[in-house]
């Protein structure tokens, strides 16, 4: 035989190709579509695949960030930099706004993870969005590791793990009656490790706290938490300057550094393949408060 | 470490490939166990994980860590120490990279099965080496048959617990090769393992010194797939149609789909169905800019010489070899929900390829039992886990191949128009 072509595909590559699948699937079939869009890198690497998916057309639907009011400056200056580059129509859902609005009450610990959720609904029901693209991926999280990559939610938003559509080949159900939503996950089958070669060979920028700098910080439950306006030092507590990078991009309040000296991507990528911790054991105090606190979330309306 | 090093190594890194593998097994026989002991010996397994699992298994009063719980994410799983669904799970060696679907033993086992199935491109089996095969072995086997997963490892499990007993493990693998000789099964391979001691898992162990073949991680990461994917038969469903609003680019149409088979390169002559118009590929355009040639699983946008009207649900394949346009099927149907069976006269939407339409179940043919392959020609109707060969009639035609030459224009769902579930799985054996 004079085949000499082997017709390979890098893992990257299939992965990559099954994303933009996706996305062009939910926008063939679904009216209002929306990407979930934080400024952090999983969400990222979705703004690229859509550009992927619909070039040489634009972006065709907006972008929404659900803003807790605890940002990291560095993440809404790319965000705004990157939207403002795409071209993009960008919905901020604010919790500051409803808590001012008296849609949803401060917690007593003052984290806004929980109460994203319902600002997220709200929103979803306003602009009557029918999927909503996230960044999720299986490998972050147990309960996530159930999830299907078309996610069906009630008129509530809620999740039922017991009750979801099998999903075959790749042939995605996304029937839905109005006030139900799909939530997509295209990087479902992607891992932290995968994301970071991904920005690699796409060359794509981050905002820089993703790489390793000097910064006050305190240690607090085995985690170093960045002093500013929402971490204030209990007493005990010692501020100390520490080279640090973050490995996910949340609600400023609740979302730890790690001790790196990783300050290019190629440097991640090498950190990143040697940790033995993950990415939310590492980062997330919010997945701390139970076993089962990313499902708990999850069914109430959370990604 | 130099920063060459570290180019080649992360070139190395993106050019693995992917292999998706299901796994199944009844219960008890170790199925967690082994996929939790992949994860551990691949380096996959985080600490702050093991050590949530250490901690609730200590909680609950376990014996020893129990790395099921690992696998067990959901609440009431844990509550009940089932599986309830299936899970993906992820793990990488340099060679490759992983994607298990971890199907649960039992409780709906059929549906869970034919959907982890229906992506793998290898399926591994698991029995009890005390045990032998079991009602479940031969039920997952037949699944991998039908589904036409391309590989199939047995794992014969708990060897430590027949002290390793060359016997044993030939008498299960006797009896399991001359079942699948039945069976529409090209390549087996059989392993003697303990998942539990970590035994012919990530490599050769001593204790099976009359054992030749490779560690099951060497079998997974060195079975060969690239022949696996249909390289003859040109078949793109149209997805979606790229046509920017733009100043910039102006006149682009360009048609965006994933090649569900066979190559395409600029120049070829194509025919376009179902109106069977046919034109030539001027292009095939990425967002990384055009490229020579597309062969599965890329995703690209494909242009035309000629201006044709072409819509989603539409297939590009060449003039002299088209999948079948029809509207009456048959199929080997596995019925997924346990609301309502399948009825004969019942209207449901099918979806196949990018294309949906209605259709009816004009007859069931025969119910087939999954343990003994037996027909039952009267069966009325299929129930929840029941599978059955069905005659549909569709409202416009698919655009169809038969599922043992294309899984991908041969598969399809079936969707309840009233509750939108997804209720059933078709392999289309017949369409005209």
């Amino acid at each position: 035989m004079s085949q000499t072509k082997p017709y390979r595909v890098s893992h990257l590559d299939a992965l990559e190709a099954e994303s933009v699948f996706v996305m062009r699937e939910v926008m063939a079939e679904f009216e209002r579509p929306v990407l979930l869009f934080s400024g952090g890198k999983d969400s990222i690497v979705m703004l690229r695949l859509a550009e992927k998916a619909f070039a040489p057309a634009r972006i065709p639907f907006p972008v929404m960030h659900v803003d807790t009011g605890h940002n990291f400056p560095e993440v809404l200056e790319y965000r705004d930099a990157r939207v403002t580059e795409l071209g993009l129509n960008l919905v901020v859902a604010s919790v500051q706004e409803a808590i001012d609005n008296g849609l949803v009450r401060e917690l007593p610990d003052g984290t806004r993870n929980r109460i994203q959720t319902p600002v997220l609904l709200a929103a979803v029901e306003k602009y009557r969005f029918d999927a909503l693209f996230g960044g999720a991926r299986r490998d972050e999280e147990k309960a996530r590791a159930k999830e299907r990559m078309f996610s069906f939610r009630d008129e509530f938003g809620q999740w039922d793990p017991k009750n979801q559509r099998p999903e075959l080949w790749s042939l995605y159900n996304g029937r839905h009656h109005p006030g139900e939503s799909i939530r997509v996950f295209p990087l479902s089958n992607w891992t932290e490790l995968d994301v970071w070669h991904y920005i690699a060979k796409e060359r794509l920028s981050l905002p820089s706290i993703y790489y390793a700098h000097d910064r006050e910080v305190v240690e607090r439950d085995g985690m170093f938490y960045a002093v500013n306006e929402f971490i204030v030092p209990r007493s005990g507590e010692t501020v100390q300057t520490r080279t640090v990078r973050y490995r996910t991009v949340g609600d400023a309040s609740q979302t730890a550094a790690v001790l790196s000296d990783a300050d290019t991507v190629e440097k991640v990528i090498d950190e990143v393949a040697a940790t033995r911790i993950t990415e939310r054991g590492a980062t997330r105090g919010d997945d701390k408060v139970s076993e089962a606190a990313m499902e708990d979330r999850k069914r109430e309306g959370y990604f | 470490m130099s920063q060459a090093v570290l180019e080649t190594e992360e070139a190395a890194a993106r050019s693995m490939d992917l292999l998706r593998f299901a796994t199944a097994g009844s219960v008890d026989d170790g199925k967690s166990t082994l996929i939790g002991r992949l994860l551990y010996d691949t380096k996959s397994l985080f600490s702050d994980q093991l050590e949530a699992v250490e901690a609730v298994s200590a909680a609950r009063g376990d014996e020893y860590t129990n790395l099921a719980l690992l696998t067990d994410g959901l609440r009431a799983e844990r509550e009940q120490g089932i599986t309830i669904d299936v899970a993906y799970r992820y793990f990488a060696t340099p060679r490759r990279k992983f994607i298990i679907a971890d199907t649960p033993g039992h409780i709906q086992y059929t549906r869970n099965m034919v959907t982890g199935a229906s992506t793998a491109d290898l399926a591994l089996i698991l029995v009890d080496a005390r045990k032998g095969l079991v009602e479940q072995s031969r039920r997952h086997a037949f699944l991998t048959s039908l589904l036409r997963v391309p590989h199939l490892v047995l794992c014969i499990n708990k060897m430590d617990l027949v002290d390793w007993d060359r016997e044993v493990y030939e008498r299960i693998a006797d009896e399991f090769t001359s079942f699948a000789a039945k069976l529409e099964i090209t390549d087996l391979t059989i392993i003697p393992v303990s998942a539990l001691e970590g035994d012919n898992i990530a490599s050769r162990s001593e204790k099976s010194p009359w054992y030749e073949g490779p560690s099951l991680l060497h079998h997974l990461e060195h079975v060969h797939i690239a022949s696996d994917r249909n390289l003859v038969d040109v078949r793109f469903p149209v997805q979606y149609v790229i046509r920017p609003q733009s100043t910039v680019v102006t006149d682009y149409r360009g048609y965006a789909g994933q090649v569900a088979s066979g190559v395409l390169k600029p120049g070829d002559d194509v025919m376009v169905l179902p109106s069977g118009l046919t034109s030539k590929i001027a292009a095939i355009d990425t967002a990384d800019g055009p490229v020579d040639e597309a062969f599965p699983p890329m995703s690209v946008t494909v242009r035309l010489t000629d201006e044709i009207d072409i819509s989603r649900g539409d297939m590009i394949c060449r003039p002299h070899n088209a999948p079948a346009v029809a509207q009456d099927v048959e199929a080997m149907v596995c019925w997924m929900d346990e609301t309502a069976p399948l009825r004969v006269g019942a209207k449901y939407t099918i979806k196949h390829t990018t294309r949906s339409a209605r259709t009816v179940v004009r007859g069931l043919q025969y119910r087939l039992d999954v343990n003994t392959l037996h027909r039952d020609e009267s069966a009325p109707q299929l129930g929840l886990n029941e599978i059955g060969r069905v005659k549909l009639r569709t409202t416009v035609p698919l655009l169809a191949d038969e599922y043992r030459r294309n899984r991908t224009t041969g598969g399809f769902i079936l969707i309840d128009e009233a509750t939108n579930r997804t209720v059933g799985a078709g392999m289309i054996i017949e369409a005209q």
